[in-house]
């Protein structure tokens, strides 16, 4: 690979990897699934000659398993999965919420529910994504809408959960990762990339889990003189198991605080003619890709079109819908599902301004679907 | 036992509480153990082993899953980690890819190790990644309170088993064997001197190495059964259980029922982080 800045054909799947090795990404486990699984080729590949580790692991929970030990190692981690592993993941994507454990999942949707259609593209998992592992828990996930897009979010993705000791989960869908594009990436130098915070303080009083001053405690690595214990267990700021409930609420009340505080640089999102828009279009994905075709037709025929495509999923935006959307009286909501996203903007705007346009039978929503949901509308 | 060589590296006679040098002081923390558990003779055992190695406490992990067993890593000074059910070896495997220098020591539960994690075991285990396995086996799940388990042996009653256990324990020491372990030895938590020497052994040596350290669960599955006092059952496993050497000199049916301990497996195997060392050189050859 050249470092130089060139344009060249990629796919989602390897704008994924090679977003991961930008963002300095050292260690990947996971388990073959389509249309994930060029994601782990091009890692097991790429990984080692950078220095990395790669290992396929016997299945996906021993995958996220890994990659959050590796995490407490003090590395930057991944894995990528699909649907069916994305479920298997559930409970320890949890611990890694619980405990704090940074760590980047990419879920690359395919059909389902179960098996479904394994190269059909799909945005089924969205909900999943946001509330598939048990117990009350932030998490952030992002959605690319392209192949460079996919580099950059990946990027983000590892940069976000680093900054805020937080699995991140990165939700492409079959045709992201599996389509090519010409695309010119940037160069290391114009890659802005972060890291955990950590600390200086003597071991004997380090405390990762400090409720206070910071939102996020600094994390340091296994091996490196500061001995600690982490659990599943709710804990106290040491990460001893604690069964007070004046430790745990402090504790829930922090890591949701550690987002919420965040939300101007975690909601990503790019807005187009909102102000003088009759019609909002809300898309995500590849959808945000027939939706932007959409709206172009619509405005040629002299249509008010607003549109917002969405990067960052969960937290939701509340507060950018509900201003793009505040003078509208019309909203369409299109995605590759039976309408999960939509009950988002349904709770933010109100049930009777938005028009679902859903699709969930493996084929992508076409921009004619859009554009008769705009015109009908009219 | 006493009568037996001493095997600590350091000859000097062992103080006594040498432990107090390894638990962590800092809270106090209630003891989730039954008096007369097991559990907590195997934690010694580790404690020891690790003090007649003379390692650097920041040099070493210890992870669990959970279960009475899981519990152990947060009474130790070391770098503690108390995972979910069954996926120890999996998240150590993580940690062990990236800072391969540490020793990692994974305690579990039979159930832990053998059930929801057996898939993890017999892959970590063919892997040969350098792994100190200590599966401490009391037939049972203790912590939910006297299921059966991968362990419990064939005819016993168990809560979930009030007509009799109809399936057949798995012999850890021997799956670890054929798996692909390095070093695999068993001994039970009335043979302490024993253990602490297999113990000592599996960590050092590199390599995925298992110890099973057979115990009892005096409060559940004992109870159940009628099998007395946790003194009784430690009576139990010194009269059940013989050496590899009686062993051989036994028939099969004369075997039934007995626990046999010994090393059953110190096999020079590549370690598997070591191995990836080399595929790092052949990438790195690849892009220069
Ligand atoms: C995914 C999941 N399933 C079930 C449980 C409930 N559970 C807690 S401990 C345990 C069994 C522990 O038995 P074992 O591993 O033999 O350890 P012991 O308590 O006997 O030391 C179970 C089933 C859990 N915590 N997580
Ligand atoms: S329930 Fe059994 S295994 Fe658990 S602490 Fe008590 S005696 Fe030990």
């Amino acid at each position: 690979m050249t470092t130089e800045p060139s344009a060249r054909l990629m796919q989602g799947d390897a704008a994924c990897a090679e977003g991961a090795i930008a963002a300095g990404c050292y260690f990947f486990a996971g388990y073959p699934i389509t249309p994930a699984t060029e994601i782990a080729e091009v890692l097991a590949r790429r990984l080692p000659q950078v220095g990395g580790r790669f290992i396929q692991m016997e299945d996906e929970i021993a995958s996220i398993a890994a990659v959050i030990g590796a995490a407490v190692g003090g590395a930057k981690a991944m894995t990528a999965t699909s649907g069916p592993g994305l479920s298997l993941m559930q409970e320890n994507i949890g611990y890694a919420a619980m405990t704090e454990i940074p760590c980047v999942i990419v879920d690359v949707q395919r059909l389902g529910p179960s098996t479904g259609r394994p190269t059909s593209p799909s945005q089924g998992d969205v909900m999943a994504a946001r509330w598939g592992a048990h117990g009350d828990h932030p998490i952030i996930a992002l959605c690319p809408s392209s192949v460079r897009e996919t580099f950059d979010l990946t990027v983000q993705a590892f940069n976000f959960a680093e900054l805020y000791r937080t699995p991140v989960i990165l939700l492409l869908d079959e045709v992201i990762g599996h389509m090519r594009e010409r695309v010119t990436l940037p160069s290391p130098e114009e890659i802005e990339l972060v890291e955990r915070p950590s600390t200086t303080v003597p071991p004997e009083w380090y405390k990762p889990y400090e409720n206070f001053p910071a939102d996020v405690p600094p994390l340091m690595p296994f091996g490196t003189g500061y001995r600690y214990h982490i659990t599943g267990l709710h804990h106290d700021e040491r990460g001893y198991p604690t069964n007070r409930s004046d430790e745990v609420q402090p504790w829930l009340d922090r890591i949701f605080r550690k987002i919420e505080r965040s939300l101007s640089e975690i909601l990503l999102y790019d807005a187009d003619g909102i102000e003088n828009a009759e019609t909002l279009i809300i898309a995500y994905g590849a959808t945000a890709r027939s939706a932007r075709y959409a709206v172009e037709k619509a405005r040629k025929r002299g249509r008010e079109v607003g549109f917002l495509a969405l990067k960052t999923l969960w937290p939701f935006p509340e507060e950018v819908v509900e201003h793009a959307a505040a003078r509208l009286h019309r909203v369409v909501v299109p995605e590759m599902n039976m309408g999960q996203i939509a009950l988002e903007v349904e709770r933010v705007i109100g049930r009777h301004k938005v028009r679902r346009v859903n699709r969930a039978d493996g084929e992508m929503i076409q921009p004619a679907q859009i554009l008769a949901a705009i015109e009908e509308w009219a | 036992m006493t009568t037996k060589q001493p095997f600590n590296k350091v000859k000097t006679p062992r103080e006594s509480r040498v432990h107090e040098r390894y638990l962590r002081h800092s809270k106090k923390f209630p003891n989730v153990w039954c008096a007369g558990c097991g559990i907590g003779i195997v934690m010694g055992s580790i404690i020891r082993a690790i003090d007649d190695l003379q390692l650097d406490k920041n040099d070493i992990a210890m992870i669990s899953g959970i279960g009475c067993t899981g519990r152990m890593p947060v009474y130790v000074d070391f770098n503690t980690m108390h995972t979910t059910h069954g996926r120890a070896l999996a998240f150590a495997t993580g940690l062990k890819m990236v800072r391969p220098e540490m020793k990692i020591i994974v305690v579990m539960g039979d159930g832990d190790a053998l059930a929801i994690g057996g898939n993890h075991f017999i892959h970590a285990a063919r892997r040969n990644i350098g792994l100190t396995t200590i599966v401490v086996n009391n037939t049972t799940y203790g912590m939910t309170g006297g299921q059966y388990s991968p362990t419990t042996p064939t005819d016993a009653i168990a809560s979930t088993a009030p007509y009799g256990h109809i399936e057949q324990p798995f012999p850890i020491a021997e799956l670890a064997a054929v798996s692909g372990a390095a070093f695999v030895a068993r001994s039970t938590v009335y043979h302490v001197r024993e253990l602490e020497k297999y113990i000592a052994q599996a960590i050092e040596k590199e390599g995925f190495t298992v110890v099973e350290a057979v115990s009892y669960c005096h409060t559940t599955l004992g109870r159940i059964n009628r099998w007395g006092t946790a003194p009784d059952m430690m009576r139990r496993l010194k009269e059940q259980s013989v050496t590899r050497r009686q062993a051989d000199g036994m028939s099969e049916e004369e075997k039934q029922g007995l626990i046999v301990r010994g090393v059953f497996v110190d096999r020079a195997v590549p370690e598997y982080t070591q191995l990836y060392d080399h595929i790092i050189e052949r990438a790195e050859a690849e892009v220069a």
